[in-house]
């Protein structure tokens, strides 16, 4: 329980957002505009980090735990040390595993980049 | 100093390194990591002044050997006016420019990527461009290495490996695509000047297509097929549905440059150097990521890229569906 009065944490930034959608990106041109756009995204960006992280998190650490592995830097070493190739069946659900992940980055960094121009 | 002392000091530098010249609207182009680039004219004629940032200890003199063969070699290239090279100053004493400097002609045109991609002015250009970019490579390809002396040779999966375990960001998808591609190595072409960042940025382009090949800071001696698999990354497509720079389709450039060099090129091998292309540009944002953490450069726009690199996660995934 947080003790913080409203808006949300969410609630603000939108807010910010929006004012920057609204109000900034009509009144800049160049690379001011450019900046502003980008600085839109990461807002976008932080407010779907919000909303999906808790979730994500717990996702993530059941994957890797399925896996036998207590993070990234455990599951990198032991790919690169070639442990993974020598069980095809393991190989076949590691790639499943961090392929969810990175599923999961995407919709919070770039939903869009999941549908967008895949033949 | 102040801007206006810097910049007028720059002035007068210029001039002295010009044999006197009259110099006008120097205007700061752009900052990056490892260089300023400036834009003035001289005598009525505009150049450009690339200026290397302290700390960055490439060797000027290795890229302006490159320009030069380039353009002998008939690479469309800005011509080199002067370097920090040319004249070897007595030990201690500082070129005036203050720092490792070349000075290149200025070339009309566009280098932003979504202007070339979607601009009607470009519409002819992108219909040549997957040629004009494949014949500059292939006449690239062909100039003998040892006109350029002093660039790097090294195996780019192993240099891009140890540059990511000095990241001390570890990747599980990076150490799936780099047990491919060590498992999937194509033959070595043969040892080649290779430009090493030739995509939509680098290039000036008019409306009538490629007019030069800008920023060769990253040449090395390599697989010529580098270049091919770069020009391909997901990331240089910038939103195209077209594989090559957005605009061409794989056969197009593989015959574009089969014609321009005499050599037959297997579409495998330009797709197996597309896939370490995918990984480098993925390691490539953790380094621009943490030019912004390390204070060298604040930057929300650099912060923000760090949280590209899981499209290119995705990108070797897709890449490599189907082929592990």
């Amino acid at each position: 329980m947080i003790p913080h009065d409203a808006p949300s944490a969410q609630e603000m930034l939108a807010a910010v957002r929006e004012w920057m959608e609204n109000d900034v990106l009509a009144s800049t041109e160049g690379r001011l505009n450019f900046h502003t756009r980008v600085a839109i995204n990461v807002l976008a960006m932080v407010e779907r980090e919000l909303e999906l992280g808790p979730e994500q998190a717990a996702a993530h650490a059941e994957r890797l735990a399925a896996l036998g592995f207590e993070d990234d830097r455990a599951l990198a070493a032991a790919i690169r040390s070639g442990a993974i190739d020598d069980d095809p069946t393991l190989a076949v659900q590691v790639r499943a595993e961090v392929l969810a992940s990175v599923i999961d980055k995407l919709r919070v960094a770039n939903p869009k980049y999941l549908s967008d121009g895949r033949g | 100093m102040s801007d206006v002392d810097r910049s007028s000091a720059l002035t007068a530098a210029l001039s002295d390194v010009l044999g006197g010249a009259t110099i006008a609207g120097l205007q700061r182009l752009s900052g990056g990591a490892s260089r300023e680039t400036w834009k003035f004219v001289a005598d009525g004629r505009a150049l450009i002044l690339q200026r290397q940032r302290e700390g960055d200890v490439r060797d000027m003199g290795v890229e302006a050997a490159v320009l030069r063969a380039a353009r002998i070699g008939g690479v469309a290239v800005p011509e080199l006016i002067a370097t920090s090279a040319d004249e070897p100053l007595e030990s201690g004493l500082q070129n005036p420019v203050g720092a490792a400097f070349m000075i290149l002609g200025h070339v009309d045109g566009e280098t932003i990527a979504r202007k070339i991609l979607r601009d009607d002015t470009y519409a002819v250009a992108r219909q040549r461009l997957t040629a004009d970019c494949a014949m500059a490579l292939g006449r690239l390809h062909a100039i003998d290495p040892a006109a350029a002396p002093g660039l790097p040779a090294i195996d780019q999966v192993e240099q891009y490996r140890a540059v990511l375990d000095t990241l001390d960001q570890p990747h599980p998808t990076f150490e799936l695509a780099f047990r491919w591609l060590e498992a999937h190595r194509t033959e070595p072409g043969p040892m080649r000047i290779v430009h090493g960042d030739f995509r939509l940025g680098n290039l000036m382009v008019g409306p009538d297509g490629l007019r030069a090949v800008l920023d060769w800071e990253l040449a090395h001696i390599g697989d010529p097929l580098e270049d091919l698999g770069w020009l391909c990354v997901r990331a240089w497509r910038f939103g195209s549905a077209k594989p090559v720079a957005g605009v061409g389709e794989y056969d197009e450039l593989i015959e574009a440059y089969r014609e321009a060099s005499c050599a037959a090129v297997d579409v495998e091998a330009v797709r197996w150097w597309e896939v370490l292309g995918t990984l480098k540009w993925g390691i490539m944002c953790i380094i621009q990521l943490q030019a912004h953490q390390s204070g060298a450069s604040r930057s929300h726009e650099l912060a923000a890229i760090g949280r590209r690199v899981c499209e290119t996660e995705y990108d070797l995934f897709l890449a490599l569906e189907g082929r592990w």
